[in-house]
């Protein structure tokens, strides 16, 4: 990147001088090999500020242009998306678009049948993550993707977590989005695959970069570091899949061992690698959190004014709130070690031990 | 969500809670919040002369609401029935040194949870 930060400023769109051609070329190499990394061909990868933008051109361009052709103005998406994908639904629905939010079973999986049962004639387009952030669980984006095509239905899917951790193949979907940031890469920078022939209406009018579908000057800088970011982790990816997963197992294991009324929300064996989420009965995420604060931890619950406000994907597996409020996100990545999940659990068991202890006795 | 920044007093008294438990002879007990949705404090106390001898608390809460009781018992004891009655979830923010913004309700519970113990008590 740095020499697109340092030295280099031509802009990628003004092929006119060297410095614009040397950019152009950059940001051609970048998005061959975000292509190959994602299975897709280079003239499908449009390049974006992110996935939150990615998430609004697919779901309001992918929706807007299927209803100016007259398909039908329903949208189908779950209740674990992303607020850039839901929030997209509800502008939409602001719009006159109507939408059916499909729920995923207890292990956190998004059944395929759920979908096509909520496909409905005027059906325009369908949004379902290829992987949870929070609980960490894998949807079944081929089987999505094959039922939509069948059904006539764009597809998209918002791969942010996935993508990085885990293979993932683009061209199963329409539309896919990308997030650089989630795999090391730089922040600020994604994009979108549209694969050749869906249409969509763009978000932004203006100078028609990106075959249209995202006007405003390219982002250099960014998109090399995209590119650079996905050959790295197609060297690695793989390796580092088995690394992380057998921390995280040991992780899971050791909690099972130590601490009991521990409860993992999401599917084991349908899981991204490096996550792994528990809910602690008769404790509070946030006290946890305070009690674990030399570690990187989360939870899905926030506490203000005295309401503790349990996560909304818990809730949509059916966590009971009371347990709910007791979960911990443990995000493990490539640098992490044996020694920190030990480490870890030496803190993690007084501490729900001590939390427990304050608690009244259970009615 | 990221944790709040408390400081050092809220932090002590959520690490190091006093007056922790039951109370074998309460005099009154009162409780405050939802047991089943939501934070839920419990409070014990026994007089000797007019006065809160003993004050107990138990939680399921955050932080806040931890060091808040924790804070709320140790203002409490020693104190007549009559400033008891007087007491607000004020007085435990401010000795507290204060909540991080939005926290402040946190402590409410210990106050809720008093005024039903005083109630309790033979004779009020």
């Amino acid at each position: 990147m740095r020499p697109w930060l340092e030295t280099e400023f031509g802009n990628a769109a003004s092929s006119g001088h060297d410095w614009g051609h040397r950019a152009g070329a950059a940001v051609e190499r970048a998005r061959d090999s975000v292509a190959r990394f994602l299975g897709v061909k280079p003239g499908e990868v449009i390049f974006t500020a992110g996935a939150t933008e990615a998430d609004n051109l697919a779901v309001k361009g992918g929706a807007r242009a299927a209803r100016a052709a007259g398909k039908g103005e329903h949208l189908v998406t779950t209740a674990i998306e992303h607020h850039a994908v839901l929030e997209s639904v509800e502008a939409l629905e602001r719009e006159g678009f109507t939408s059916t939010v499909v729920y995923p079973g207890a292990d956190g999986i998004v059944p395929p049948e759920a979908i096509a049962d909520a496909i409905e004639d005027d059906t325009v387009l369908v949004s379902v993550m290829a992987a949870n952030g929070e609980i960490g669980t894998l949807q079944p984006v081929a089987e999505i993707g094959a039922l939509c095509r069948e059904r006539g239905v764009l597809f998209h899917s918002d791969a942010t977590q996935m993508i990085g951790k885990l293979p993932f193949d683009a061209s199963l979907c329409d539309l896919a989005s990308v997030s650089a940031h989630k795999f090391h890469g730089p922040k600020g920078v994604g994009a979108l695959t549209v694969r050749d022939g869906v249409e969509i209406e763009p978000l932004f009018s203006g100078g028609g970069q990106e075959r249209g579908l995202r006007s405003g000057t390219l982002n250099v800088p960014g998109i090399v570091g995209l590119g650079a970011v996905c050959d790295l982790r197609s060297k690695e990816m793989e390796a580092e899949a088995v690394r992380v997963r057998a921390l995280r197992d040991r992780l899971w294991g050791g909690i099972r061992e130590r601490i009991p009324e521990a409860h993992l929300n999401g599917s084991l064996e349908h899981r991204l690698p490096g996550n792994l989420n528990v809910s602690f009965a008769r404790c509070d995420g946030e006290a946890l959190l305070t009690a674990l604060r030399g570690f990187a931890l989360s939870t899905g619950s926030a506490c203000q004014s005295g309401v503790t406000e349990p996560s909304a994907v818990l809730l949509a597996l059916d966590v009971p709130p009371n347990l709910a409020r007791g979960s911990l996100r443990f995000g493990l990545g490539g640098g992490n070690t044996e020694a920190e999940i030990d480490a870890l659990l030496g803190a993690l068991a007084p501490a729900v031990e001590r939390l427990r202890a304050l608690a009244p006795e259970p009615a | 969500m990221a944790v709040p920044d408390y400081n050092e007093t809220v932090l002590d008294h959520y690490e190091n809670p006093r007056n922790i438990g039951r109370l074998e002879a309460a005099d009154g007990v009162g409780t405050a919040g939802n047991p089943d949705d939501g934070d839920f404090l419990r409070l014990a106390i026994r007089v000797e002369d007019d006065r809160l001898v003993e004050v107990r608390f138990q939680t399921f809460g955050c932080p806040a609401a931890i060091a808040a009781g924790s804070m709320a018992t140790e203002l409490l004891t020693g104190k007549s029935i009559e400033d008891a009655h007087l007491f607000r979830n004020h007085d435990v923010v401010e000795a507290l040194g204060g909540l991080p913004e939005g926290k402040e309700q946190c402590s409410v519970l210990a106050e809720q949870a008093l005024r039903e113990a005083l109630a309790a008590l033979p004779g009020a």
